[in-house]
């Protein structure tokens, strides 16, 4: 066991984990932060990404001895209780989810995409979202869904 | 704000789904987000091997590992080791070998499941299946369909041959005879490949005794918790009325979630005998080859014409891989697509035979259109071929054969009758969005200059049915169980309504559009309503989701029951305000005194009437709901136009989709919003069969594509964006006019993508393309077509 202090979602736990048990297992199972998915094992599918200090990790593939002293925040955290991220607001304007299951680590991939380039064009979002898949909805509105919400957060999608 | 819906505009409207506010922040309930205390997590310990005997097995040493609770063989349960159930026998004389939920004296496929270990955690219960011991004896696999039937190593010894029965269907004139009199008659053999469903959540189940009565809940990521309970009782012994099955938040299906696994009979079992929770998910690389597959099946194909491309008569030999064991409905998928080999055309005579095949591999069952696809491609294919052969455009030989706007209602040379359609409408439309003729031209182009990347143009013009199903039709083709659907409307006191549904989505959007649905009849708004569904604890009738039916059934029981629920309310509110019943309007939500606009009730009020039962009629009862249980009148039979233009590379093989338009034809649209939705996602479904998915097997049964890693699911970065259109033809034996669209871009866009890449290499001599057309494939096409034959 190693003993690990990490900030999720703004709350700091302090836990003692197996070394090696994965992120998204210790925010699932031991924190009860489910919101974070797991759709596969080979860290194909990124449904279970979050931001690790501000960027995006799949979770699955970051064991939780490598969080200690970091800053975690899932989907739960991305705005305060009730509140809407711009891209939260822009995936339901544009129906940019069906199930839903990939949508946790879609969303915080596109917060990543959109920090990194405020204005992509369709190619770097398709692009930028290659490590994320989803089965419903053909990506087309997913793009749509970022490219709205990078004009809801100021930029001008190409 | 809220936004107020007005009453009658509800149906049509692009609301935004109710379901996203939790979908998009986290608050989902999977069924892996439920941990009950005391939970014991369940590993299962699969065959390396797709066909073996078992000799011996020790699952004794993983009692000795940490937190281990108990471990189980086939032998150890007994008589709790039930067998896995098909309800679909399509024969009389078909053979339905056992299906045990732990294999007993054999495996039949690689991830056959052969013991279980139960921990308190889930990774030590993983650790702990290392310690079992299994001696095997292996045995040759049955792997390819044409060696499986000639005999030799046998799947299940009862089914010779390999054959797990055959079906024969003629119908119309003689097919022979229809074939001599022919000027031209196409034969060719197609291969639809086996697919993986790979929804996005993986499966998981959770059953546990629930202590304060006999009760046994079951959560499972389910398209069918309704079925589920009915089988569940059957196989497991548990009275059906202690068996309470809960699908939450469920993520995705596309019919591999239509099942009865093996996993969910051993979680019930388990939780019985140690009077414990018992939790189970997999993980993404057991889903690979242990949650059923879909499609494969070899097709001969043959169509006969006259010189001027009058269409007479078609014949299909189907070799269908049932794989090791039946499931729910494996054996009738084939059966599904036998109605729709004739599509959109006429012709005098069809000759239609399957053989279901045993083979050592996954067992094939519903995916997204389920038997549809295939039959869809087969048709487009051959009708390209066909026009090819004739030297025809593809287009203009399919306006000759296809039923005209005015034949409707039409009966099939299959004998269906499709009840309405425009194919003329809906190609029209998908030719102008596309610019057919520019295409065309550049094609030309091209071709002259010989430019290395050639243009193909892909055309499928489609129809399907769905709306299962019609139960006495049903009946006839042996299904066992039925396809209504059931609704329940409640009045609450406060004036908000309950819609409790039977239908069970997982992606779909049930929880808006039936608020649509039945805001457009009660005038109540939609954010006032709140529809239950997926428990048969909460909403005890259904038959579930799957076969496009949802709306196309599900939908007419929430009208149905909506509209009785006015009636009822009617006779209070006469009562109330002091005439007949049939002296009041309906409108915006109230009862109105008709010539007397100022004297109103309006529905909440009367359902406070009916709560309090202060002043009610004699006769009447308290509390107001009604309920409807609907069979559909027929399938519906939605249809559309889609194309693609296809870039091929003759020098590298590699392929790009450049274009995609559709134009569909699905009734009357309740969300467009969610109908283009569903579209979308069928395409990438239908256009992966064609360019990137293959589940592909060596000789001795390895599932070689067994993780996302090896299975190409395409990315965004695979896919461009659509060009999407409608059309509206109203269903006429559907009584809100809608069709169903779950499963028409799965079904239509896989052949719209091969006749392209054909259509781009046909000059070079290619006739026929393998799927998935990989770069690598089609270059080694290309090379054998120069050589003098196809590859």
């Amino acid at each position: 066991m190693t003993k690990i202090k990490a900030t999720v979602d703004g709350t700091v736990y302090e836990a003692d984990v197996e070394p090696r048990r994965l992120l998204v297992h210790w925010l699932r199972q031991d924190l009860g932060r489910v919101g974070t998915v797991v759709g596969c094992d080979t860290s194909n599918c990124g449904a279970c990404t979050v931001l690790l200090d501000g960027r995006s990790v799949k979770s699955c593939s970051v064991l939780a001895v490598q969080v200690d002293g970091s800053e975690v925040t899932t989907i739960q955290g991305l705005a305060d209780g009730n509140d809407w991220h711009p891209v939260q607001t822009a995936f339901k304007e544009c129906h940019g989810l069906q199930c839903g299951y990939c949508t946790p680590g879609m969303v915080m991939a596109s917060v990543d995409l959109l920090g990194e380039n405020p204005n992509p064009s369709e190619e770097e979002i398709r692009e930028g979202l290659e490590g994320n898949l989803c089965r419903c909805t053909g990506y087309h509105n997913i793009v749509k869904s970022v490219q709205h919400a990078a004009e809801l957060m100021g930029g001008t999608a190409k | 704000m809220t936004e107020v819906i007005e009453t009658d505009s509800a149906i049509g409207r692009p609301i935004r789904r109710k379901e996203d506010a939790r979908l998009l922040h986290g608050q989902t309930n999977w069924t892996d987000n439920i941990q009950l205390p005391g939970t014991v997590h369940m590993a299962i310990l699969r065959s390396p091997y797709a066909h073996a005997k078992i000799t011996h097995i020790d699952v004794s040493p993983a009692l000795e590992r940490p937190n281990v609770v108990a471990a189980f063989c086939a032998e150890d349960l007994g008589d709790l080791n039930g067998s896995i159930p098909c309800v679909w026998p399509v024969v009389d004389d078909i053979v339905m070998p056992a299906f045990p939920a732990l294999a007993t004296d054999k495996v039949r496929l690689v991830g056959d499941a052969v013991a279980v270990v139960l921990a308190t955690d889930p990774y030590h219960a993983a650790d702990a299946l290392d310690a079992i011991t299994v001696d095997y004896e292996p045995l040759p696999a049955v792997v390819d369909m044409d060696e499986a039937i000639k005999g030799g190593t046998l799947v299940h010894d009862e089914a010779a041959d390999n054959i797990c029965y055959k079906y024969p269907f003629k119908s119309g004139d003689n097919y022979d005879e229809v074939k001599a009199k022919a000027d031209v008659v196409v034969s060719r053999r197609f291969v639809n490949q086996r697919l993986i469903p790979a929804f996005m959540e993986p499966r998981a189940v959770v059953a546990a005794p629930m202590g304060m009565s006999d009760e046994i809940t079951v959560w499972s990521a389910t398209q069918i918790p309704h079925i589920l309970r009915v089988l569940l009782a059957l196989v497991t012994g548990v009275p059906e009325n202690n068996l309470r099955v809960i699908a939450p938040d469920v993520g995705g299906g596309f019919g591999g979630k239509l099942q009865l696994y093996r996993e969910e009979v051993l979680a019930v079992q388990l939780a019985r005998k140690l009077g414990r929770p018992i939790k189970w998910n997999e993980t993404r690389s057991e889903d690979m080859v242990a949650t059923h597959h879909g499609r494969d099946q070899i097709q001969d194909v043959e169509i006969a014409a006259t010189k001027d491309g009058k269409i007479l008569g078609l014949k299909v030999d189907l070799l269908a891989d049932m794989g090791g064991y039946l499931q729910i409905i494996t054996p009738g998928i084939p059966i599904l697509g036998m109605f729709m080999y004739p599509a959109i055309y006429k012709m005098d005579a069809y000759d239609f035979h399957c053989t279901g095949v045993f083979t050592n591999k996954t067992p094939t069952d519903a995916y997204r259109g389920a038997g549809r696809p295939e039959a869809t491609f087969a048709i487009e294919r051959i009708v390209d071929e066909l026009a090819a052969e004739l030297n025809m455009e593809p287009m203009e030989l399919r306006k000759k054969n296809w039923i005209t706007h005015e034949e409707f209602p039409y009966t099939t040379v299959a004998g269906l009758t499709y009840d309405t359609g425009n194919y003329e409408a809906a190609t029209a439309k998908a030719m102008e969005m596309f610019d057919y003729e520019g295409l065309r031209a550049e094609q030309a182009q091209r071709r002259a200059s010989n430019d290395p990347v050639q243009l193909g143009i892909g055309i499928s013009t489609f129809t399907e049915m769905c709306g299962l199903a019609p139960s006495r039709t049903l009946g006839a083709l042996k299904y066992v169980a039925g396809g209504w659907e059931h609704a329940t409307v409640r009045l609450l006191p406060t004036g908000k309504v309950e819609v409790v549904t039977g239908t069970s989505p997982h992606g779909q959007g049930h929880e808006t559009a039936w608020s649509q649905i039945a805001s457009s009849i009660l005038g109540v708004p939609v954010e006032d309503i709140e529809v239950i569904h997926s428990d048969t604890g909460r909403a005890p009738y259904g038959m579930d989701t799957y076969g496009s039916r949802s709306l196309a059934v599900g939908g007419q029981a929430i009208k149905a029951a909506s509209e009785r629920l006015v009636e009822k309310a009617r006779v209070i509110a006469a009562h109330q305000l002091e005439c007949a019943p049939g002296d009041l309007e309906f409108v915006g939500g109230e009862f109105r005194v008709k010539g007397d606009p100022e004297k109103a009730q309006p529905l909440g009020a009367v359902a406070f009437e009916a709560f309090t039962a202060h002043n009610l009629p004699d006769g009447v009862e308290p509390t107001l709901s009604a309920e409807a249980t609907i069979d559909p009148e027929d399938f519906s039979y939605p249809h559309g136009t889609h194309l693609a233009a296809m870039e091929v590379d003759t020098e590298t093989g590699k392929v790009k989709l450049r274009k995609y338009v559709c134009v569909d034809d699905v009734g009357v649209q309740v969300n467009p919003m969610i109908v283009e939705g569903q579209v979308h996602g069928g395409l990438a479904q239908g256009i992966a069969q064609a360019m990137f998915e293959g589940a592909s097997y060596d000789e001795n049964g390895q599932l070689q594509t067994a993780s996302l890693a090896d299975y190409l699911i395409p990315s965004a970065a695979d896919l461009p964006s659509f060009d999407t259109g409608t059309t509206v033809t109203p269903s006429t034996t559907h009584p809100l006019g809608t069709k169903g669209v779950g499963e028409a871009g799965a079904i239509a866009s896989t052949p719209a993508i091969i006749n392209g890449i054909v259509d781009a290499l046909r000059p070079m001599g290619v006739t026929d393309v393998p799927m998935p057309a990989a770069p690598m494939t089609v270059w080694r096409t290309i090379q054998a077509a120069k050589q003098g034959g196809n590859a």
